[in-house]
């Protein structure tokens, strides 16, 4: 039972960045119709910005310390991060302390700006060409992206850590009355899964709920009549692509403190998150969130011993064998509308 | 002449002459001068693009004539070098059977991907093929160990016992054919230049000439219009009465065995093979070839497999040293500054480079390099004779 229980929770957050990444991709198809291979870039993005911003707060200036000296007599040098000079030092730790929630302010604006600038500058000229055109161009723009970051940053992870309050793990098992130990779960974990549901509810909620969405569903539904209603639903959708960046990006920066991010991990979270929104649905914003939980779930559940011994390696496909399955029997997804792309 | 028209045969001599003339025609700069490591005429080098010339040949068959594209070419690749790695170490150290099998391997499981595959089109062929190869990729790193030695891969052991051969104690086994070894090479100096003839080479090269010739074979053949008319419009297809299914399995049959062919070259020529052959990278890579030189041309996957294995293997080696030694003539200040803006786009960041290339191939030259040469050439042939081949090029553009 606890390992049940503690599965489903290791399947929680890894769903939560497929069901974000897919929620942008499916925004993007859903809107644009544009395949956007340059998806897990901007995922990756995302994660760097929150290293920049960190390595922005650290920033230090070097001043003598009079007080102490060092072993040869000589007063101490000491590196003094600016926010120090600004806020004090007590203030100063903390914010540099919480950097990674910080980003988010900070990656938005920047998430939105690269979105809306890919739209207008590349993606813009590829609606009226085919698909395998799209895919290619964004593929091609992936790597581009991908490699900006290695020379910037480096090849190697770079370690982001959580605030220092989230650092530590939570009983989870003593809660519902199992013995103490058995099923922890580290609180980071839980503050991305909260963190994705916000999210995913307030994508939701925009589209719902305000006039802005609802024109965005309409143009969704039939683009053709809303431009003959005199609407300009270019512009709209352009800031859709720009929402979607900006959902990728921050998926990718909370997911900082689990997988220091690397130039690639983009790479490595598109090529699921494709297969999770093939899952889904094309075109499906309830499909995709659903597949990507649904996903991340059966991965972490495939993972389990148990299942391993009698299916050896089963953990390292099901994703893509249940992908084929749905693909070959169900070819809208499971939530998908009829007719759209279903051939 | 080999029932080709007087154009496709002289396409064909101008490769043939190409290939056999490769050691020279890349060897252009003598040994020790600043320049001697832009040449590409070693052995490995030379054996890579052939084989990748082959690799990207065949995806060429499936994209470039129907149209489908598929992201998990490198499974079959894969698949090809573990079967005719298996029959090295069992069978023979003879090239031969070890590459007959990988061909034959890789065709059947080409078979089995593509007859599930091929039920969708689009966007979702590319998926499902990516799947496939994921799910190869990750089963020969994992569970198949046995079968496929996992993260180390295979090579050939001292403890191996092949049937036919024997291996000399003590020493790895080598490839060979019928007693030639394919890492027999012949080294010819002419002033200061050094010349190399590899068996391995050219052993590959003809078989890329085959390939090659294959190729246009198909392109040309009736064949080759029903897979061009599936791309065109697979509806009109069916309702002529013809299904386009068979069509494009046995295009997509005969590009994994090409892969194949390819597989089994590789490991005839390193005797090694590893999983990460068939991660989606690779893949991507040949996707990136044929897209470079030109999808549904004859000579374009050629071509763009030599551009980027060329790419990866020398302009990854230029450092800054190098770079500042080129600009030692400017002024320091301004050398400094150039040497700047140049170098994130070689060394380690070549793959920069060809990202850029790439996605400007895509936007503005979907016809690839083999486009962008015709375009040079009509400027250069002046107005008249453009009309002409504008007319001409329209009739037969998707094969030209």
């Amino acid at each position: 039972m606890e390992a049940i229980i503690l599965q489903i929770l290791n399947g929680l957050d890894k769903g939560s960045a497929y069901a974000l990444i897919a929620l942008g991709l499916t925004l993007i198809f859903g809107t644009l119709g544009v395949v956007n291979f340059a998806h897990g870039a901007l995922f990756m993005i995302g994660a760097f910005c929150a290293v920049t911003l960190s390595r922005i707060l650290t920033l230090s200036h070097t001043v003598i310390d009079e007080s102490k000296t060092d072993f040869l007599g000589n007063p101490l040098k000491v590196d003094v991060p600016y926010v120090y000079d600004f806020f004090g030092q007590a203030t100063g730790d903390a914010i540099i302390d919480w950097a990674v929630p910080l980003s988010i302010l900070f990656a938005i604006p920047v998430m939105m700006l690269i979105g809306v600038v890919m739209e207008r500058g590349l993606i813009k000229h590829f609606y009226k060409r085919p698909h395998a055109d799209q895919i290619l161009v964004t593929f091609g723009l992936a790597i581009v992206l991908q490699e900006v970051i290695k020379y910037f940053y480096g090849a190697n992870p770079i370690p982001t850590p959580a605030p220092e309050a989230f650092t530590g793990s939570f009983d989870f098992g003593a809660m519902l009355g199992f013995d103490p130990n058995m099923i922890i779960y580290p609180y980071w974990r839980i503050i991305y899964f909260i963190f994705a549901a916000i999210i995913i509810g307030g994508v939701f909620a925009f589209l719902q709920f305000t006039t802005f969405g609802m024109v965005v569903r309409a143009g969704m539904a039939d683009r053709e009549t809303v431009k003959l209603l005199g609407i300009n639903i270019d512009r709209r959708f352009t800031l859709m692509f720009g929402l979607a960046a900006a959902v990728a990006g921050l998926a990718g920066v909370m997911y900082t403190p689990i997988n220091s991010p690397n130039y690639h991990m983009g790479m490595d979270f598109l090529v699921l998150s494709f297969v999770v929104v093939v899952v889904g649905g094309m075109g499906s914003l309830p499909g995709a969130v659903l597949a990507g939980f649904l996903l991340g779930t059966l991965e972490s559940f495939a993972s389990m011993g148990a299942v391993l011994e009698v299916l050896p390696g089963i953990n390292q496909i099901v994703i893509y064998l249940v992908a084929i399955i749905i693909l070959l029997t169900r070819p809208r997804g499971l939530m998908g509308r009829k007719g759209v792309m279903e051939d | 002449m080999l029932g080709l028209d007087s154009k496709d045969f002289k396409l064909l001599l101008i490769v043939a002459a190409l290939t056999m003339l490769a050691p020279f025609i890349l060897n252009p700069f003598p040994e020790g001068s600043g320049m001697a490591q832009f040449n590409a005429g070693y052995p490995d080098l030379m054996q890579r693009f052939v084989i990748f010339g082959i690799f990207a040949i065949g995806f060429n068959i499936l994209f470039g004539l129907t149209g489908y594209l598929s992201f998990g070419h490198a499974a079959f690749l894969g698949v090809g070098s573990y079967g005719a790695m298996w029959m090295m170490k069992l069978f023979s150290l003879n090239v031969l059977p070890a590459i007959a099998v990988g061909i034959i391997v890789s065709g059947i499981f080409a078979l089995a991907v593509g007859y599930v595959s091929l039920r969708r089109s689009g966007i979702y062929f590319s998926i499902l093929t990516l799947a496939f190869a994921q799910m190869s990729y990750a089963l020969a790193y994992s569970v198949l160990t046995p079968l496929t030695g996992g993260e180390t891969g295979l090579q050939i052991k001292s403890t191996d016992n092949p049937l036919l051969s024997t291996i000399p104690e003590g020493e790895i086994g080598r490839a060979s054919l019928f007693g030639l070894d394919m890492r027999a090479s012949y080294e010819m100096n002419a002033g200061d230049w050094l010349f190399t003839f590899n068996a391995g080479y050219y052993i590959a090269a003809l078989i890329m000439l085959l390939a090659f010739y294959l190729s246009i074979r198909i392109f040309r053949s009736p064949f080759g219009t029903m897979l061009r008319a599936v791309k065109s419009n697979q509806t009109r297809m069916y309702y002529t009465g013809l299904n386009a299914r068979p069509y494009t399995l046995a295009a997509f049959v005969i590009s994994g065995m090409y892969a194949g062919l390819a597989g089994g070259l590789l490991v005839a020529m390193d005797t090694q093979v590893g999983p990460e052959r068939m991660f989606w990278t690779a893949s991507g890579e040949v996707v990136l070839m044929t897209i470079l030189g030109g999808a549904g041309t004859l000579i374009g996957p050629v071509l763009g497999s030599g551009v980027i294995k060329y790419m990866e293997n020398i302009l990854s080696k230029i450092n800054k040293d190098i770079l500042h030694e080129w600009f030692a003539f400017l002024p320091d200040g301004l050398e400094d500054f150039i040497v700047a803006i140049v170098y994130p786009f070689v060394g380690k960041g070549w793959h920069l480079t060809l990202g850029l290339i790439f996605m400007a191939v895509v936007i503005f030259l979907p016809g690839g390099l083999v486009q962008g040469g015709q375009k040079i050439a009509r400027l250069f042939r002046g107005k008249k004779a453009s009309e002409d081949s504008d007319e001409k090029s329209t009739q037969s553009t998707p094969a030209e």
